[in-house]
């Protein structure tokens, strides 16, 4: 049964990525996109990776189908026709590619291999340790937060560096509030009754959801990725219903920009005083005299730096699409 | 076992219900008249097809998290569907395939 939705979710895949590449409306490709992601994030969950196909949810199918409608929004709408010289080089190497790939999937073990290296390599350690040295039942936010800490430091500074890259890139300078299309775009949805009284009656819900799933992340599927985009969608929706302004309102641009490098400098805090106990950095045990209070306490710090980060760069991006003039 | 037939019955329904909602998307001739096969069809089949689920699950915490599910799609398909329509009523994109006919007014 899961085979046959597995089966039929793949093939979907296959269709709406063929679709987006062949769709000369980038509108059209937008929502295929996002199509595109959640049936990716439903192909997760039936794989049991519930915390990937939540991120995915969260970030594939909401946040990046509204920054890709906030990039549109300054664009032409219609792809621009090529040159109509067909473009063999590429073809060739693409072919070669995806050749080269089914290949290797031959000497790939079977799903689930219980054999398989990768289950045979640290991922034995981790499972038998999870529960030992932080007692914790989610062992996804053991790996990510403690065990490979390393990697999700190094996650959260490539979100802070894109977030500040989308500022940068795409500031123009202090908004003018004199301008005609800065007055149009300040009043968002608020002429439109029914979508901003439902919008505005789940906002509460979709950012109490984005705290369940921060402090609630070491015992079910969660954490600061999935949380920091949830929020970060609450805090858009507002922006869309209520207006440019308003959304910049709630989280002004200082306290955004500091929010970006407290979240990251938070984790890198957590590793330094660890340090400073005699530990090494980003090991949490010598937090607290118990090492397993020490652990949880160091998760759950290193958790909420990722989701102030995460929030604050997605909110940031989405202001930064927000705040320009589309071109003329 | 009168759950059961009854929670099968919403199931099989649920899924007529959506299978028709897309039939009428796929076959209506205009973007509103395939709007509103889509709309309708599927706050009725999402009705009876979580009702269905509800009932097997019985009480349980799964029956809430069901029902929450129940609210916000209850909540948002047909804002979805307004908000839709009301996009497509002010832009009046003739040229959009399944746009409705020029009546000539």
């Amino acid at each position: 049964m899961v085979t046959a939705f597995g089966i039929a979710l793949l093939t979907l895949l296959v269709v709406t990525a063929v679709a987006v590449v062949v769709t000369p409306n980038l509108f059209v490709a937008v929502m295929l996109m996002s199509i595109f992601s959640l049936l990716m994030a439903a192909t997760f969950f039936i794989l049991d990776a519930a915390d990937v196909a939540l991120t995915e949810a969260a970030i594939g199918a909401g946040m990046s189908t509204i920054l890709f409608l906030g990039a549109l929004a300054l664009i032409a709408e219609r792809e621009a026709r090529g040159s109509g010289r067909r473009r063999w080089l590429p073809l060739a190497v693409i072919a070669l590619t995806a050749f080269t790939i089914i290949y290797a999937t031959f000497d790939k073990p079977r799903l689930g291999d219980p054999s398989a290296p990768v289950h045979q390599h640290v991922a034995p350690w981790y499972l038998e340790q999870t529960p030992v040295l932080m007692e914790m039942s989610n062992v996804v936010t053991a790996v990510l937060a403690s065990f490979r800490a390393y990697d999700t430091l190094g996650e959260v500074l490539v979100i802070l560096t894109a977030g500040l890259g989308v500022m940068l890139i795409l500031a123009n300078g202090r908004p003018d509030l004199s301008r005609q299309g800065r007055a149009a775009a300040a009043t968002g949805l608020r002429h439109h009754l029914i979508p901003r009284v439902v919008g505005q009656l789940l906002i509460p819900f979709i950012v109490l959801f984005g705290l369940y799933l921060q402090f609630h992340g070491e015992f079910g599927p969660g954490g600061g990725f999935q949380a920091g985009a949830i929020i970060a969608v609450g805090i858009v929706l507002h922006a869309l219903l209520e207006g440019e302004a308003a959304g910049r309102a709630i989280l002004p641009t200082p306290l955004l920009v500091g929010m970006m490098a407290g979240g990251a400098l938070l984790y890198c805090a957590v590793g330094i005083v660890g340090m400073l106990l005699g530990g090494n950095f980003l090991d949490y045990a010598v937090l607290s005299a118990d090492p397993v209070a020490g652990q949880q306490l160091g998760i759950h710090l290193v958790e909420a730096g990722v989701g102030i980060t995460v929030t604050s760069s997605l909110v940031a991006a989405f202001h930064a699409f927000a705040d320009r003039e589309p071109a003329a | 076992m009168i759950v059961d037939a009854l929670s099968f019955t919403m199931l099989a329904l649920g899924g007529f219900f959506v299978f028709m909602g897309g039939l009428g998307a796929l076959r209506l001739p205009d973007l509103y008249t395939r709007m509103h096969a889509a709309s309708l069809t599927d706050s009725l089949g999402t009705l009876l097809t979580l009702g269905g689920i509800m009932l097997q699950a019985g009480w349980s915490l799964a029956t809430i998290k069901l029902l929450t599910i129940l609210f916000f799609l209850m909540m948002t398909g047909p804002t979805a569907s307004y908000a839709l329509a009301n996009a497509a009523l002010l832009s009046d994109d003739k040229d959009a395939p399944g746009a409705p006919p020029a009546t000539g007014n």
